[in-house]
């Protein structure tokens, strides 16, 4: 099932705020559809945050800015007339620990549809095991999709929220270090999905391991938060090729040479 | 000495210390119920169960008393169980934290430490007056169900909170609204808890004499036929077998007391049960 090419994004001049706080400054950057873009940069450098932005999940804790302008698709996101709750079935969000709801397997694929009004068993179904498959999972719990999510492993458990993810059809799915509470098998067998998941759908991946963005993506962000008093910043963000092996910066090169973070 | 044998001696002291306490608790509990069993036990039978009072209370059963405490068990649930978890869900969940919510949490907890008396008192101004209820089983439970609040609120408000936050996030992002959250996700996570704190809530109501004694109770009555008539209850049965019986009856008095623990008892080893076989479904 290849979609339109939708699910694009386009950052301009970005900027989050807690309170008094600048967190994350003057970020600018296209996410193109249909492609894996990395975001990396040692821990505190506003990754998980801008991420979030894109999903509005930064509304759900009080006191945050967003400055600048987040566009999907040519649209504000933060537009007034825009209800993040419909923006979210757009954009879609997997967590870091593995976050399954307490029910059966099934229940937590058929929730979003369920939440958006897919009524019938029938159609249910169908989207249940479309996203078991597109998640990589539906082998390993096509016999027990009455199972109680919390009896599948991490791995598996982190599967099973990218299918639940993937239930409502999002354009875009953000990941927020999907992995790094993983083993690695599980890890590879993620990094995997992700790879299939690609041409049907725009992800942006946080990741703390640098192998990993140079695996899985195509283009990578690289933000640095150079002083405690300063907010993070992009430092660079281009094709995931160049920037490994011909950085254009020198805090990237020194950054993925492993000289900090 | 040496410091590392000072230190272990110490601890074997204070573990000794400690054990004899336990000890102690749980040695009057042992004998409470053993002697309450002892003394009670024998008085009970299906006649005793099922029948009604008889001879200036002296024989016969407790039929109704037992379930003047059911209705009023059930009247206190039906007014404390809905107001108490709302109030719980909207506290945990949507009120702002301020100076006004924190000033409620604290009239919430002052209101768990009122003496029950002062209910009693409350409940008969306000329900037994000023609403003209009168003396009865409504008047009575909406004076447990004052006393009853505090504790659901409570007990709603901290098995809310306990549902971890990447539970609701999930959601959240999936484009559910924060009521569906919290309806679908948060609440059926919650309502282990929820169920049995209420329930040790309502339990402990069961027990109570005071709040009662103004608002609802009847030293002899028939089993209530609405809820607007006076009743007999278990706690204050026994209050005044004890104190103003015609002719003294002890193994009417120990029998109530046995029916009261027993049934109360019964109805928190099963809400633990129950909690527990929950909790082993839902781990995180």
């Amino acid at each position: 099932m290849v979609k339109d090419q939708t699910g694009s994004f386009e950052l301009e001049n970005v900027s989050v705020t807690y309170g008094k706080e600048t967190a994350v400054a003057g970020v600018s950057m296209s996410v193109p559809s249909q492609a894996v873009t990395a975001l990396i940069g040692p821990s505190g450098c506003g990754k998980s945050t801008l991420l979030r932005c894109l999903n509005r999940m930064n509304d759900e804790i009080g006191g945050v800015t967003v400055g600048g302008a987040i566009l999907l698709d040519g649209a504000d996101i933060n537009a007034r007339n825009v209800d993040p709750v419909e923006l979210r079935i757009r954009v879609g969000q997997v967590f870091q620990k593995p976050n399954p709801f307490p029910m059966s397997v099934y229940d937590n694929v058929a929730y979003g549809p369920k939440t958006h009004g897919v009524r019938t068993r029938s159609d249910l179904d169908a989207i249940v095991e479309e996203s078991l498959v597109r998640a990589a999972l539906w082998n390993e719990v096509k016999g027990s999709l009455k199972k109680h999510a919390f009896e599948l492993s991490g791995g598996q458990q982190q599967r099973l929220c990218i299918a639940r993810a993937l239930a409502t059809e999002p354009e875009v799915l953000l990941m927020d270090e999907p992995a790094s509470a993983l083993d690695p098998i599980s890890t590879q067998q993620i990094e995997d999905t992700i790879a299939e998941l690609k041409d049907t759908v725009t992800i942006v991946i946080v990741t703390h391991n640098m192998q990993q963005a140079a695996r899985i993506s195509d283009r990578t962000a690289f933000m640095l938060r150079e002083s405690m008093e300063a907010p993070a910043t992009l430092i660079e963000v281009g094709d995931t090729r160049t920037m490994f092996t011909n950085p254009s910066d020198k805090r990237t090169e020194a950054y993925i040479t492993g000289r900090f973070g | 000495m040496s410091r590392v044998r000072r230190a272990r001696l110490a601890e074997a002291v204070a573990k000794a210390v400690m054990g004899a306490a336990t000890l102690v608790v749980i040695g009057i509990a042992l004998f409470l119920l053993g002697y309450l069993t002892y003394r009670g036990a024998p008085s009970v039978s299906w006649e005793f169960l099922s029948q009604a009072p008889r001879k200036a209370m002296t024989e016969g059963g407790i039929f109704p008393v037992i379930m003047g405490t059911v209705y009023l068990v059930m009247g206190t649930a039906a007014f404390a169980l809905p107001i108490g978890i709302m109030a719980g869900v909207y506290l945990s969940e949507f009120a702002p934290r301020n100076l006004m919510t924190r000033t409620i949490r604290l009239a919430i907890a002052n209101m768990a430490g009122v003496p029950s008396i002062v209910y009693g008192l409350f409940g008969f101004a306000l329900f037994v007056m000023s609403l003209d209820l009168g003396v009865s089983v409504v008047a009575g439970a909406l004076t447990l169900a004052c006393l009853t609040l505090p504790v659901v609120i409570t007990v709603t408000e901290e098995s809310l909170r306990r549902i971890p936050l990447e539970l609701r996030q999930a959601s959240l992002a999936l484009g559910a609204s924060r009521m569906r959250t919290i309806q679908k996700v948060v609440l059926p996570a919650a309502a282990p808890g929820i169920v049995t704190g209420s329930i040790l809530g309502l339990s402990r109501a069961a027990g109570e004499t005071a709040p009662v004694l103004f608002t609802a109770v009847a030293f002899f009555a028939p089993m209530p036929s609405t809820p607007l008539d006076q009743t007999m209850a278990l706690p204050y049965h026994l209050y005044i077998m004890a104190t103003q019986a015609v002719r003294p009856a002890p193994h009417i008095v120990w029998g109530t007391a046995f029916v009261l623990v027993a049934g109360v008892s019964l109805i928190n080893v099963i809400a633990a049960g129950w909690r527990s076989a929950q909790r082993r479904k839902i781990k995180w």
